[in-house]
């Protein structure tokens, strides 16, 4: 462990700069090889401090890699640390980013923001390492900057369509009033104990704070910067207007890993969100309310990828949940499978989209089963473990984080949400396998067979399959929050197994009996309200959106402009006055001399 | 003396009339000299002689002739008092009439508050030399640099031009 | 010597001026206005002497000496001046004359 951790960030951010100077230069093999080498690089001395942080039997490294400056006893640098959960986060970043930068050579080869493309997808890769490897909070903070921006520039790729720059600068802003709460957050920790790590921090807030009211304040503004950068309540309505980014960055940015930037805030700041009870309180409920209320959404949606979107917010739902109920090693463990199983459908899904011509209605699809088997198995794959089935990854990290739960704080609503979301979950996942893969054919597809598309969607079914052994070095991270009374009955157990296949099952029932009962239901109130969203985008645009574009209507002509505008129309008046006076008449001066006289001794009279 | 003086006024009034409102150059450069002399009679009967002198020699004399030259240069005669027959209309006269009856209005309203006779001593052309060539010794160094530049700038005006030369060959 | 009110030398200085400067203001051709400018500068001049003779003093006729210069100098460029234009021109109409570059 050393100041070399800094080249893991640092590969993919010399990589992107080289891309956008250069870019234009490079032809798409170039651009390619920098793309994907830099985070090649970075994954392998990710892999090599993994290994050494399990070798030294798992202590936490923190140091500075590069000092800033030092003022008025603050002492500003580029501090490093490395403990379990940025091993954790580190990994699944440059892993999963590395299968998706592979991907994404064939996926978007062709394109003209081809080295465009990489730079930015390198950006983001190194923002996101910035994120998980800050040592302070102001170097945590440039991450958590860096990926919105990364996630604005990724969303409007394709800047042409003005939905998608429309998209873009709506995550930017919903996401940006997140992050002024982070940012006083962090002012807050930051004034308060005098230090810019993060560490030294949180072990300062468990001696101080015992007994005050910081805690509650910090604890609830960290959650608004995580609850907007995770799409949960009530910042959620980004995501699902996200997906008109590429689908790589759909993978990469808006399910594996961006997203859970949020899980990662509080999970690393647990030593403040265990203060504040109340506050934790108030996650798992965010948590439980997102993850069904996203579910539901997701069960009605039409488009495929937001459909997907709608499920990475309901997954993150679960990581929430999971954090407010003390389930801290769960939700970390659910990130993982979920950055695994998740990408693993978003690159099936792309590979879709794109045989399809870029069709992304689902109700123009079916019958892919024959046609694209590969997919068909990936999604299945993906499928499964999204709806928790035995034996898949997504089921033991959904049944650690529901068994947990129920230890620490007993079925609270958060926690019976959190279980009819499995089943709802179960539904919509065997609703889209079934729309796109059984069934007639609408669209006659033209499969894309290669395999650098391929194979790192099969090293990702691997994982989705068999993730959950990866072991998580957690114990030493999270301080262990004293378990609940409540004694895990068998029942519990028997009802959290048994919910993916209730969901399966009344899937199974609709598509075979429920004929009519489905056409009643699609066109019924509820079905609208769910695909909307909750109508939390009709909502917002009523109370602030539109008051605001009314403001700025009638401040059109900018009221404070006025002054400014009319000084310029005085002098340009006056000019236009005094030039008529500059005619070079010479009687007219002498005129004017004598007008001048007259006054003058008109004065003095 | 009185009424000689007050009557050389009148003189000079009338002659500096026809100055302004004549039409031929050379009846109006006249009406000019007469008003300088009549200046010049009025500077003698102040009791300053040397510069009713001076006003003979120099204006009447030297700077009228100069002018007289250049009238007879420019060579104007009947075509140029048609002209300026022409351009010395009556609604011409409204505005600058005006003004500068205005102009007097204000000036005499100032000049007449004050009654202050006083009687006029004479200042013979020995005080004015001393006084010249005493405490105003910079200031004769000064005209004396300003006629210089004058003469330099009026050569160089009148200076016939290489390219005007070659532009009038042309026509 | 002479007696005579003082306001009236100075209220008929002040008319000489006024009919030198309604001559600048009336005429259109160089020559005449020049000619009015000599008017006015005489009408200045003529105060001065009057004032150095109501003192007593010399510092008059200095002063009217020193308008003498200036007549000269000014006369003589400005009638260079206007040789020059009128050959260029071939008019003497101030008004025309009305743009920097010629």
């Amino acid at each position: 462990m050393g100041a070399w951790l800094a080249w893991i960030p640092l590969l993919p951010l010399l990589s992107s700069l080289t891309l956008l100077l250069l870019g234009r230069r490079l032809d798409e093999r170039g651009a390619a090889l920098f793309g994907v080498g830099s985070v090649a690089l970075a994954a392998l001395l990710s892999l090599v401090a993994i290994l050494l942080f399990v070798v030294s039997d798992g202590t936490a490294w923190g140091g500075q890699a590069l000092s800033w400056f030092s003022a008025l006893g603050l002492e500003v640098g580029f501090s490093l640390y490395f403990d379990g959960l940025t091993a954790v986060m580190v990994g699944v970043i440059t892993g999963v980013g590395l299968l998706i930068h592979l991907y994404s050579v064939a996926y978007m080869s062709g394109d003209d923001g081809f080295a465009r493309f990489f730079a930015y997808l390198n950006l983001f890769v190194a923002m996101m390492l910035i994120l998980v490897l800050a040592g302070d909070f102001l170097l945590l903070y440039l991450g958590w900057e860096g990926v919105g921006l990364c996630s604005f520039l990724l969303i409007g790729f394709w800047y042409r369509v003005p939905e998608n720059g429309y998209a873009a600068r709506k995550a930017f802003v919903v996401t940006r009033v997140g992050d002024v709460a982070l940012a006083l957050g962090l002012l807050i920790l930051v004034q308060q104990f005098g230090t810019l790590l993060i560490q030294d921090s949180v072990g300062q807030a468990q001696l101080l704070w015992a007994d005050s009211d910081w805690p509650f304040w910090v604890a609830l503004l960290l959650l608004g910067g995580a609850v907007g950068k995770s799409a949960q309540l009530p910042l959620q309505t980004w995501l699902p207007d996200a997906m008109a980014g590429p689908t790589p960055v759909s993978a990469l940015i808006h399910a594996a890993t961006m997203v859970t930037a949020g899980v990662y805030l509080i999970a690393r700041t647990q030593g403040i969100f265990l203060l504040a009870p109340d506050v934790l309180q108030l996650v798992q409920l965010v948590g439980g309310l997102t993850l069904f209320l996203a579910a539901c959404s997701a069960l009605v949606q039409q488009d495929l990828k937001r459909i997907l979107a709608y499920s990475t917010i309901s997954q993150i739902g679960y990581m929430f949940f999971a954090l407010g109920a003390g389930a801290f090693s769960a939700a970390v463990f659910h990130l993982m499978t979920h950055a695994f199983f998740k990408a693993l459908l978003f690159l099936a899904a792309g590979q879709v989209i794109l045989s399809l011509h870029h069709e992304q209605d689902i109700r123009r699809m079916g019958g892919l089963l024959r046609p694209m088997p590969f997919s068909a198995l990936c999604f299945a794959i993906g499928c499964a473990a999204l709806a928790a089935l035995p034996f898949t990854s997504g089921f033991y990290s959904k049944d650690a984080i529901l068994l947990q739960a129920y230890a620490h704080g007993g079925a609270g609503i958060a926690w019976w949400l959190a279980l009819a979301g499995a089943g709802v979950t179960a539904l919509y996942s065997l609703r889209l396998f079934v729309r796109l893969f059984l069934g007639e054919c609408h669209t006659a597809p033209t499969p894309d067979n290669r395999w650098p598309m391929r194979w790192p969607l099969a090293l990702l079914c691997l994982l989705a399959l068999f993730g959950a052994l990866i072991p998580q070095p957690l114990s030493d991270v999270f301080v262990s929050v004293p378990a609940g009374e409540q004694h895990v009955s068998w029942a519990v157990h028997l009802a959290v197994l048994l919910m993916p296949w209730l969901g399966l099952a009344l899937g199974l029932w609709l598509l075979l009996r429920g004929e009519d009962l489905r056409r009643r239901f699609a066109g019924g109130i509820l079905a609208r309200v769910w695909r909307t969203g909750w109508g939390f985008d009709a909502l917002y645009n009523a109370l602030l959106v539109q008051p605001l574009s009314l403001l700025a209507r009638l401040n059109r002509r900018d009221l404070l402009d006025l002054p400014v505008g009319f000084l310029a129309w005085l002098s340009r008046t006056c000019h236009q006055g005094l030039s008529r006076l500059q005619n070079g008449r010479l009687r007219q001066y002498v005129a004017g001399i004598v007008w001048g006289a007259l006054l003058v001794l008109a004065v003095v009279l | 003396m009185t009424g000689l003086f007050y009557f050389t006024m009148l003189i000079a009034l009338l002659a500096a009339l026809q100055v302004v409102r004549g039409l031929n150059a050379v009846h109006a450069l006249l009406h000019l000299i007469v008003t300088l002399l009549a200046l010049s009679l009025l500077f003698f009967l102040l009791g300053a002689p040397f510069a009713a002198a001076l006003q003979v020699i120099v204006y009447a004399g030297a700077i009228m002739v100069l002018m007289v030259f250049v009238i007879m240069m420019l060579n104007q005669g009947d075509a140029a008092v048609e002209q300026e027959r022409a351009w010395l209309d009556v609604a011409s006269w409204r505005v600058p009439g005006l003004l500068c009856g205005l102009l007097l209005l204000e000036l005499g309203y100032l000049l007449l508050a004050p009654a202050d006779g006083g009687r006029v001593r004479a200042v013979d052309a020995a005080a004015v030399g001393r006084t010249l060539f005493g405490p105003y010794l910079l200031l004769v160094e000064l005209a004396s640099m300003l006629l210089l530049a004058a003469l330099v700038g009026a050569w160089h005006l009148v200076r016939p031009l290489k390219n005007r030369r070659e532009g009038t060959s042309d026509d | 010597m002479t007696e005579i009110p003082v306001e009236h030398g100075l209220l008929f200085a002040a008319a000489l001026f006024c009919i030198g400067l309604v001559g600048v203001l009336v005429r259109r051709n160089l020559v005449f206005m020049l000619m009015s400018l000599e008017l006015m500068l005489n009408a200045t001049a003529f105060v001065f002497v009057l004032g150095g003779a109501l003192h007593g003093n010399a510092d008059g006729q200095v002063m009217f000496v020193m308008i003498l210069t200036l007549a000269a100098a000014e006369v003589a460029v400005g009638l260079a001046l206007v040789v020059h234009l009128y050959h260029r021109h071939r008019s003497l109409d101030a008004d025309r004359l009305d743009v920097m570059k010629g």
